[in-house]
């Protein structure tokens, strides 16, 4: 097994239990955390399944940053229907055989491999050419900014310019999950390609990339708006009470 | 009233949103508590030794407590959706004042002290200490968000800056650095009762000089009880409408309605205040403190319902946190939603038939409605969301004529705030205030030019007293601004009653008064 297969194998364990443990602990975190009071951003759903339909519309169609900027919600959207697309044509890499709506998906999955790099340049345009979003832009912003469409071009590259062997590809994958490790093709496209996506998995629980757990647990959107119906408090609050 | 001298910026037909201009409103600070405002809400008097860890720590206690903090500080993108939503940042162009500008104040030292990445990196990723210069940067600025949530609605993951300023103002109040305006002012209720300091016998005294005043208007006699064991109804009303015009016209349409309704009701030294600035301060342990009074009024006054006046930030409190912090309510008539505001009331009563109009009597009006934000963003009214926006205005409709809404984008959940909430409503912060309230000058200015608007009703104090302060700057008349039960007042058609001819005698009706407790 040559010296690359072994680093690439080793970085993408280590990038996998950054990945989960970091994210196990902060969901944890959020769990953990009380709400003491009743927040949400009202007009609120005064049901549980109001809510579930008010979470959906955030994730799904970013509603409330359709209210906000028209041209974020549009390059955000692009962006992340993108990389839902690609990721989902990427999971032919870790099964075989491959489900049937994975193996209908593998077009679009190309189609939103762009779509994410359209999406990521218009986001990242914004960085400089609006100057509230330029003041509140900092290092790291751009750095995830270069690393997504990093990962994206690299992509791409693999599909439309210089093809490599994802056959072995596949394999190693597979390799890796059962412990078996394979050899992994020494395409330098390739290898940047998987190193910026370690370098996403990595940075993932230490980043502002937590907006993703961070939605769910958000008080203003997951609360039911029923204070006057039901008593909430919290363990903290409760011993107040004594 | 005297004006102060400073720039008022100019209406435009359009609100433009202003180019980045730093440090613009770095000199807006509103005085610092003094020991005497600070020790009676059990803050220290003055900065504490060793404040920088104290401060750490208190911030490190409150992400463990709150998980609106500790999610909005890791869950922001800087997409800058909210970074045009800000009335403060739209008057002031500070980019410390655009939402995301503020909580990134806060977002720094959590990164620094509370993320690897800030230990690590903190270059990279805008982590900073805990210094004086920051300090002072908190105490600028996060005194300068009234906590209105408009910038709640617009962001992608609901990050609410209200949540981080007022965690930023319990991180100063402990350490020493409190604001004398809010402090102060919690003090008094805790000694007085109320927010404007009026003892039992004024407010008796001014609720007397209102039922000879509604008697000398209509020839009916409208009670206006304080202390009164075993009424039916509590009401608890903001201070203000005891005291100033036009708060006290609202109080006026309040006692109407209820006269009107036949229910017994009642009012209480006690608790002679719906306001509740603990929250201004992010303080649980001080909103669980004024807010028990409401709950010792009611239970020693027999009451079966609690009624809220006209407040903003009172009916958040009132509605969404005093279930929490001072029920169960399961003495209270379960009939009825513990609290119920009183547009709620009146609009139940219009509903049933039960009220007369003559709404000509605001025929030399013509009216619009300002939602106030804590009403329109924290809250609701009614049993369907956005109540809080359509009760009041088919209660407004219901008794005047005429009646025009503001642009669409300044109303409703996109209300923008008077400029003086969140504890702000201090003349000390009067250069804030007046630039604060240009989105909402700028939208009344519009209706007034398109529909002939003549005055603007608002249900909270708040937003009465700044509009009272700020029209004036703005060109317009201090008067303009009117309580929605002041409307309600002046075309309400009263029944009269079986004493209203007898000599104004001063009959003892007050069957059993209770004792005051000062």
């Amino acid at each position: 097994m040559s010296f690359l297969t072994v680093v690439y194998a080793s970085l993408f364990y280590l990038a996998a239990l950054i990945l989960l443990v970091g994210l196990v602990n902060k969901i944890a975190q959020y769990a953990r955390t009380p709400a003491p009071l009743k927040i949400p951003t009202t007009p609120a759903p005064v049901t549980k399944g109001g809510v579930a339909f008010r979470l959906f519309r955030e994730v799904v169609l970013f509603e409330s940053l359709f209210k906000g900027n028209k041209w974020t919600w549009l390059f955000g959207w692009i962006f992340h229907f993108g990389l839902f697309l690609v990721t989902l044509r990427h999971l032919r890499y870790f099964m075989d055989p491959v489900w049937l709506p994975i193996e209908l998906v593998q077009p679009f999955g190309i189609y939103g491999g762009m779509a994410m790099v359209v999406g990521l340049a218009g986001l990242w345009g914004r960085r400089f050419l609006v100057d509230r979003v330029r003041y509140i832009t900092g290092p790291s912003d751009h750095l995830i900014l270069a690393l997504l469409i990093g990962i994206g071009l690299t992509g791409l590259g693999m599909t439309f310019v210089v093809h490599v062997d994802v056959v072995s590809v596949k394999q190693f994958f597979l390799g890796l999950m059962s412990f078996h490790i394979q050899p992994l093709p020494a395409d330098p496209l390739l290898l940047l390609h998987l190193l910026l996506v370690a370098i996403l998995m990595i940075v993932f629980p230490y980043s502002k990339l937590l907006h993703a757990p961070g939605l769910f647990f958000s008080p203003t959107r997951n609360q039911v708006d029923n204070p006057r119906e039901e008593r909430h408090l919290s363990p903290w609050a409760r011993r107040l009470e004594q | 009233m005297a004006k102060a001298n400073l720039e008022v910026p100019e209406l435009q037909p359009y609100l433009e949103i202003p180019e980045v201009t730093p440090g613009l409103m770095a000199h807006s600070r509103p005085f610092v508590a003094k020991p005497e405002h600070q020790e009676p809400l059990g803050f220290p008097g003055a900065l504490v030794d060793d404040w920088q860890n104290k401060a750490i720590a208190k911030f490190g206690d409150l992400l463990s407590r709150y998980r609106s903090l500790q999610v909005y500080m890791d869950a922001c993108v800087k997409c800058g959706s909210c970074t045009d939503k800000c009335h403060y940042y739209i008057g002031t162009k500070d980019p410390k004042n655009m939402p995301v500008g503020r909580q990134d104040l806060m977002r720094k030292v959590y990164r620094r002290y509370f993320t690897l990445a800030g230990k690590w990196f903190p270059k990279l990723v805008g982590a900073e200490d805990l210094t004086q210069e920051v300090l002072d940067d908190w105490y600028s600025y996060f005194h300068q968000c009234s906590q209105c949530r408009r910038c709640s609605v617009f962001c992608p993951y609901g990050i609410d800056t209200a949540e981080i300023s007022m965690a930023a103002r319990e991180i100063m109040d402990h350490i020493g650095v409190g604001q004398k305006y809010c402090n102060e002012i919690i003090g008094k209720v805790y000694k007085i009762g109320n927010n404007l300091g009026l003892p039992g016998p004024a407010l008796r005294d001014t609720l007397e000089g209102l039922e000879e005043d509604v008697y000398d208007d209509t020839g009916v006699k409208v009670r206006y009880p304080i202390d009164k064991v075993g009424a039916e109804i509590l009401l608890v009303t903001p201070s203000a409408d005891f005291f100033a015009e036009p708060h006290v016209d609202g109080l006026v349409g309040y006692g109407k309605v209820f006269h009107e309704a036949g229910v017994s009701w009642t009012l209480s030294t006690h608790a002679s205040e719906a306001a509740n600035f603990g929250m201004f301060i992010g303080s649980y342990e001080n909103m669980r403190r004024v807010s028990q009074r409401i709950r010792e009024a009611a239970i020693q006054l027999k009451v079966k319902r609690i009624v809220f006046g006209e407040c903003g930030h009172a009916w958040r409190v009132a509605y969404s946190f005093l279930n929490t912090l001072a029920g169960p309510w399961d003495f209270l008539d379960p009939r009825y939603p513990v609290p119920q505001h009183i547009c709620e009331f009146t609009h139940d009563l219009i509903q049933q038939g039960k009220l007369n109009f003559d709404k000509t009597q605001n025929d030399d009006m013509v009216l619009t409605y300002h939602d106030s934000c804590n009403v329109a963003r924290a809250s609701r009214m009614g049993p369907t969301p956005g109540g809080q926006f359509d009760i009041p205005r088919a209660v407004i409709k219901a008794v005047c004529n005429h009646f025009h809404d503001m642009d669409e984008d300044t109303i409703r959940e996109r209300t923008f705030c008077c400029g003086g909430g969140g504890g702000l409503l201090t003349d000390d912060l009067m250069e804030l205030r007046v630039k604060g309230a240009l989105p909402r000058m700028t939208a009344l200015n519009n209706v007034m030019q398109e529909k002939g608007v003549t005055h603007m009703a608002a249900i909270c104090a708040i937003c009465k007293s700044q509009f009272t302060k700020v029209l004036p700057y703005y060109g317009m008349e201090m008067e303009q601004i009117v309580s929605v039960h002041q409307l309600v007042s002046n075309a309400i058609v009263l029944t009269p009653g079986d004493d209203d001819d007898l000599d104004d005698e001063d009959e003892e009706d007050d069957d059993e008064s209770a004792d005051d407790e000062d």
